[in-house]
């Protein structure tokens, strides 16, 4: 008994020790040398105005509604795109809700985008993502998209494509990873372009 | 979907794990044998400042008995203060967005929950932690647990390699010096490495966003915090506690495919590591490499398994007009594909990390067994930081007791008789776990409080309440995570029952196998005759993964039968629930 109490002292003593040095020390010295070396990225990679209005995360997806942008993939992530508030729907391969959410979405984005009725779908445009905010859709995905945003936007097609191979990101070391389109980055390019009167 | 591309990915991780492996477990053996090492200019004063302000004898070894009391009584002082720092939250600083405290049955399974290295989320993180909650309550965890993990292989081994001694090595040293000398400083390397590909490392109050497109509704914010301090030892120490709910699959916290290979390799190194460290502290390497190849051949089906399943994706989804080659997408990000969400799914399985970077709940049912079998063969496949080391001998304990039956004679291991003392150990530790998970999983499903937190009908519910005992008991703490554990209503019961299961799965392991140690090291040494039974070479490594897949096989195969396997048929026909 006198070697456990003598056990909780030193455990004692050592936790509130770790607690100071791993606790605060270490997280203090990554953001010590994360905001000198790469403050950008370890303030969450921000877009902002010109008068400091922060208009979002150029890793993170948000909600792009209307036909002349691209549309990132659908998100569960609480009310959608809630980068509060990540994560994914979670519905198992014979859920019913899921195959019902799966085929409402093929066929508005066949509908949006003015395809055929039996056109294949790229199965990242209709299923959600893992975080609810992946910042990227696959470049099959954006191609089928670019007609209906270079339309509403009077550009030329091949001005938009230029724009989506400039948004193509990975793959890292030129084998890490699927290439993806981000999205964030493409709108932000869109926007940048004055549309035809 | 480029096949050529993905093997070259997996033979590049491969690769870098086995080349790591050497080094990595020569610098292990210097820290835990108290050799000399490069850093100990820098961090040999903390350590002995350490000693002194705690008045730890660090040079004073302890026998299995008094190892096995520190460990608990650390343990008991952690859970305990992380309890107090997490109900009393609202009150502590570090909280920009106002959290209150948590109520005590959620408390009480995020303590154990990380106490005992499993980091299990019944909480999401954005919504419920503070940056004083994730820095001090939860990271001390992610050190210690894993520190305290390799301190227990490190024990059994000593037990193994001596004879005719007491003691063991002392709890306090070990956990000391893995954290200083191993874990901290790789930590500070990674966390870096990761704010550069992307990760967030601030303690800015969550950001508002004026969104790009006009007329989008509502006032969005963006989740900030000191995250990649965290994220880096939660894939060393194999804890697996996401900084944000949707854990290494948010953007943040797994920015890019290179931050993705990283992470993987971060989970494998130090378990892999170890199986080098058991070679040279039993003064034979070859055993050591069996035991690794063993485990990497385990790792290998279970990954070609799992990418095969979700590349072939979802016949349902796919008759409804998905592209067939894409494969099975729904819960994955499209940075790292099918390959490295299944790569990252074994990996994670394999050792005891839970971390994910793709929902397994999602996944196909092949693909969602594989994890779940991974847990139940007790996460020995590499596994988590120690605790898959350890986990692993048991089965190298039972398969040369097995072949010692098979050919009439007395088993001997590294040059001691295995004696009837040492198989009831090994068999208590897994018929308690086995029984842990089987009797949980029972309990629940058939209760209304445990079919009231599921999120999928059918086949797929019993699944998700299996794979969160399964996740418990192995101190995993990934999930099928639409089973909500922590319901708005507040019923305790899953939070109570699932920490009871973490406690088992942790310290009903640990005090066996320390009483195993001890009795191994007071053994005496017998000569190898020829008829000893060579725990090197192929024939060992194979009936090493027939022990391993046989006792994992014979004792789950009924559970995941009513399970993910029979929705893998109801799939094929096209079933729906």
């Amino acid at each position: 008994m006198t070697a456990f109490l003598r056990d909780l002292k030193t455990a004692s003593l050592l936790t509130l020790l770790l607690a100071l040095l791993l606790g605060g020390a270490y997280p203090l010295a990554v953001w010590a040398g994360a905001q000198l070396c790469f403050p950008r990225q370890a303030n969450g990679s921000l877009i902002r105005d010109a008068d400091g209005t922060v208009r979002g995360s150029t890793r993170l997806a948000q909600a792009f509604p209307g036909p002349a942008y691209f549309h990132p993939r659908p998100s569960a992530a609480g009310a959608g795109y809630d980068a509060a508030n990540s994560g994914g729907s979670n519905l198992g391969p014979t859920s019913r809700a899921l195959a019902d959410r799966i085929a409402s979405a093929v066929t508005a984005f066949r509908v949006e985008n003015h395809l055929p009725p039996s056109a294949a779908v790229p199965a990242d445009a209709v299923t959600a993502s893992a975080s609810g905010l992946d910042p990227h859709i696959s470049p099959a995905n954006a191609a089928l998209q670019a007609a209906r945003v270079a339309q509403a936007r009077g550009l030329p097609l091949a001005r938009i494509r230029a724009m989506i191979a400039a948004a193509t990101e990975g793959p890292d070391l030129g084998c890490l990873g699927d290439p993806g389109v981000n999205v964030i980055r493409l709108n932000l390019s869109l926007d940048a372009s004055p549309m035809l009167p | 979907m480029n096949a050529p591309l993905d093997w070259l990915q997996l033979a590049l991780f491969c690769g870098v794990l086995l080349l790591l492996t050497k080094p990595l477990g020569l610098y292990l053996s210097q820290v835990l044998e108290r050799g000399r090492t490069w850093l100990d200019p820098i961090v040999g004063p903390l350590e002995r400042a350490t000693y002194r302000l705690c008045g730890i004898e660090a040079d004073r070894e302890q026998d299995w008995f008094g190892y096995t009391i520190s460990l608990l009584a650390f343990s008991l002082v952690g859970l305990v203060l992380t309890y107090l720092l997490l109900r009393g939250q609202g009150r502590l600083p570090l909280n920009p967005q106002h959290l209150p405290g948590l109520p005590p049955h959620l408390a009480f399974n995020t303590a154990v929950s990380f106490a005992t290295n499993t980091n299990w989320q019944s909480y999401s993180g954005e919504t419920t932690l503070s940056y004083f909650s994730q820095m001090v309550a939860l990271t001390i965890h992610n050190f210690t647990s894993a520190a305290a993990g390799i301190a227990v292989a490190a024990a059994l081994v000593r037990g193994l390699a001596r004879h005719s001694v007491r003691t063991i090595g002392n709890f306090w040293a070990d956990l000391v010096r893995v954290t200083y000398y191993v874990l901290a400083p790789l930590s500070v390397v990674l966390a870096l490495f990761l704010v550069a590909q992307g990760t967030i490392q601030n303690f800015q109050p969550y950001v508002a966003v004026r969104p790009l497109a006009a007329g989008t509704a509502g006032a969005p914010k963006i989740a900030q915090g000191p995250m990649a301090s965290q994220v880096a030892i939660k894939m060393l120490g194999t804890n697996g506690g996401g900084f944000t709910n949707a854990n290494a699959s948010h953007p943040y916290e797994n920015p890019t495919p290179l931050s993705n290979l990283v992470q993987m390799l971060a989970i494998f190194a130090l378990p892999s590591a170890l199986t080098y460290y058991l070679g040279r502290v039993v003064k034979n390497q070859r055993h050591g490499w069996a035991v690794w190849a063993a485990m990497f051949l385990l790792f290998l089906a279970g990954v070609l398994v799992t990418w095969h399943a979700e590349a072939a994706g979802n016949p349902i989804h796919q008759r409804l007009g998905l592209v067939a080659a894409d494969g099975n997408l729904e819960g994955k990000e499209v940075r790292f594909g099918i390959f490295n969400s299944a790569l990252f799914a074994t990996i994670t399985t394999d050792a005891s990390c839970g971390a994910v970077n793709a929902m397994h709940d999602s996944f196909t049912p092949l693909g969602g067994l594989v994890p779940l079998f991974n847990i139940e063969t007790g996460e020995v496949i590499f596994g988590g930081v120690g605790a898959g080391l350890y986990g692993m001998l048991v089965f190298v304990v039972l398969a040369v007791f097995i072949a010692g039956l098979m050919v009439g004679r007395t088993p001997e291991y590294l040059g001691k008789k295995i004696e009837a003392y040492d198989v009831k150990l090994v068999m208590l530790v897994l018929m308690v776990l086995a029984a842990t998970i089987l009797g949980g999983t029972a309990w629940a499903a058939r209760t209304d409080w445990g079919r009231a937190g599921l999120n999928n009908a059918g086949p797929h519910g019993f699944s998700e309440i299996l794979y969160a005992y399964s996740s418990a008991v192995g101190n995993n703490g990934s999930a099928f995570a639409g089973l909500t554990a922590s319901p708005a209503d507040g019923d305790p019961h899953y939070d109570v029952t699932l920490a009871l299961a973490m406690l088992v799965g942790r310290f009903l392991m640990i005090v066996p196998l320390l009483a195993l140690a001890g009795n191994f090291a007071a053994k005496r040494l017998v000569p190898a005759s020829a008829g000893t039974f060579r725990t090197e070479g192929p024939t060992f490594v194979v009936l090493l993964i027939g022990t391993v897949l046989l006792v994992g096989a014979l004792t789950f195969l009924p559970a995941l039968a009513v399970g993910p396997i029979v929705e893998h048929y109801l799939m094929g026909a096209g079933r729906l629930f």
